[in-house]
């Protein structure tokens, strides 16, 4: 590891001046913020993140889950992915969020990582986490091997020529299903992001992946309230049944009324290079009977577009089976 | 269990063939050889001090200050801010019983406590843990009055080669004041942050069941 500069931030004013400093936000930044350390650490420990000053936000305000005036519910920064999943709030209203957390890692790191850490959660791809191997995402115009080489776990929506890195993440897709919005506070001020703005394709620059710009810190996420008579799900699928991360994974947010779906969410996990919000397969399901065909047509029109590589090929059809086996179980009385 | 608040009280050699352990042996070969090197570390942490900042900050040639708790213990050191909390228990406080696996976040073998609640020590710097008050293996039970987990794995035979034990431990322990389900799978995915490669899983299950369908003391 890189030796650097420990900077403990006690106010946020700070933590913003401090991170400001930076080159970036995106990868290479000089400066970053840690929290939980669950990704950022592992990666410092590889080499792969060198920052210079590293800055401990653990002492801001931002550990609490509050409820919102308009019904909505408000999660801290720092708050940990335990404490969220076990929350009884998120346990009754917003049931796909904690079982999307409950799903990921193990007990001991969803007691370290939060919300904020989990949102910039860093891919698992073997190239990007080897500095011996090119790649794009970590060292621009290097090239992709992941691109006809291993890519098995690898991306089959939202890749490029340049990159196929899968989004880890489970609680971004469930996030992304519950249309959560994130709030920043940087150099010019605070601002509001949706969930499906904040992570970017990767297009030509896969080494941008979120909006975020030096100084700017998450401060929260929001929840808008949960919607009336609505189910939701979460289904991920993976190579061994605990502490894996998806093949493929759904998060499904759906209302049935007098046997037809009057409101759905869909969003894909461990398929996308970002978390993959399917406004295709939302559009499906609504206003279709609640039954297999019109799952199966929400399934093929989310991974219509797919497209797989060399060693995933399989992805396809299990993320369909994903998306229609999560909405069973969501739609079922 | 002796206290092992320093290197010095600690690791009494205990019975072999050459009434030496291999603990002792390495420890002291340890000592012999941080010696050489221990005048620039402490100029180094005198310059720290006398410069400390409002915050805790560091320039790349120096230790900066943490004071935590371990076991109950107080204490105040100086750490590269490059160490992680398991190095840190291990090398410098001598508390060898937690373990270093894939030092990644992918095993658990290195499993401690963190204000009552079980975290990866190995993902974890020391210096972010400021006031925390930390237990390892060595602090939750001793010979003569082992944690009811340690108690079960031992009549279980919870483990084979060892390695990963202290980290399963840790995570049982832990996992008792959890909201875990009553079922074996839903302790199983509790503790599937922790790797064993013996495979002792289910002499590992069937320890944390004895303990949890005992009434708690």
């Amino acid at each position: 590891m890189k030796t650097f500069e420990f900077t403990r931030a006690n106010d946020v004013a700070a933590a913003v001046t401090a991170g400001a400093r930076s080159n970036t936000a995106q990868h290479g930044a000089i400066s970053r913020f840690v929290a939980g350390g669950t990704t950022l650490i592992d990666l410092m420990k590889l080499n792969v993140e060198q920052p210079a000053t590293l800055i401990d936000i653990n002492r801001l305000p931002y550990d609490q889950i509050e409820p919102m005036a308009d019904g909505g519910l408000k999660i801290g920064a720092t708050v940990r992915n335990s404490d969220l999943a076990y929350n009884a709030s998120v346990q009754r209203d917003y049931t796909v969020l904690s079982l999307a957390i409950l799903n990921g890692a193990s007990a001991q790191l969803r007691n370290m990582a939060t919300t904020s850490g989990n949102l910039l959660q860093r891919t698992r791809c073997v190239y990007f986490r080897d500095t011996a191997m090119p790649c794009n995402k970590r060292d621009p115009g290097s090239g992709c091997p992941a691109i006809g080489g291993t890519n098995r776990t690898l991306a089959i929506l939202g890749g490029s020529d340049h990159c196929i890195a899968t989004n880890p993440s489970d609680m971004n897709v469930a996030l992304s299903a519950l249309e959560a919005t994130i709030y920043v506070t940087g150099v010019k001020g605070d601002r509001t992001i949706p969930i499906d703005e904040f992570h970017l394709l990767p297009g030509n620059t896969p080494e941008r992946e979120t909006v975020l710009e030096p100084g700017d810190l998450i401060t929260h996420v929001t929840l808008p309230p949960p919607v009336s008579g609505s189910r939701s799900y979460y289904l991920k699928l993976r190579d061994r049944a605990s502490y894996e991360f998806a093949l493929a994974s759904a998060a499904v947010v759906v209302v049935v009324a007098d046997g037809n779906v009057t409101y759905a969410r869909v969003a894909l996990g461990g398929v996308g290079t970002k978390p993959w919000r399917s406004r295709e397969a939302e559009a499906a399901l609504t206003g279709q009977p609640a039954a297999e065909t019109t799952f199966r047509a929400a399934a093929e029109a989310a991974l219509r577009d797919a497209k797989p590589q060399s060693e995933n090929g399989f992805k396809v059809e299990l993320a369909k089976r994903c998306v229609m086996h999560a909405l069973k179980v969501a739609t079922q009385a | 269990m002796p206290k092992r608040s320093t290197p010095e009280k600690s690791d009494k050699p205990a019975s072999s063939a050459w009434g030496i352990s291999r603990r002792f042996f390495l420890s002291q070969m340890g000592a012999t050889g941080a010696a050489v090197t221990a005048g620039a570390l402490i100029s180094q942490v005198t310059e720290t001090r006398a410069n400390e900042a409002p915050v805790a900050t560091a320039d790349r040639s120096r230790t900066v200050p943490v004071n935590f708790t371990i076991n109950g213990e107080e204490h105040r050191m100086m750490v590269d801010p490059r160490t992680s909390l398991l190095d840190c228990l291990r090398e410098q406080i001598q508390l060898t019983g937690t373990k270093k696996g894939c030092d990644h976040g992918q095993c658990g073998a290195c499993t401690v406590h963190v204000n009552g609640r079980r975290a990866n020590s190995c993902l974890s710097l020391a210096v972010m843990h400021e006031g925390d008050a930390i237990t390892t293996i060595e602090g939750i039970g001793e010979p003569g009055a082992l944690h009811p987990v340690q108690a079960a794995f031992l009549a279980c035979d919870a483990y084979q080669c060892g390695y990963c034990t202290s980290g399963q431990i840790m995570s049982a322990v832990a996992l008792l004041t959890e909201p875990c389900g009553p079922n074996d799978a839903d302790v199983r995915e509790l503790m599937s942050g922790n790797i064993c490669r013996c495979g002792a899983y289910p002499n590992i299950l069937a320890a944390i069941r004895q303990v949890r369908n005992k009434p708690q003391t």
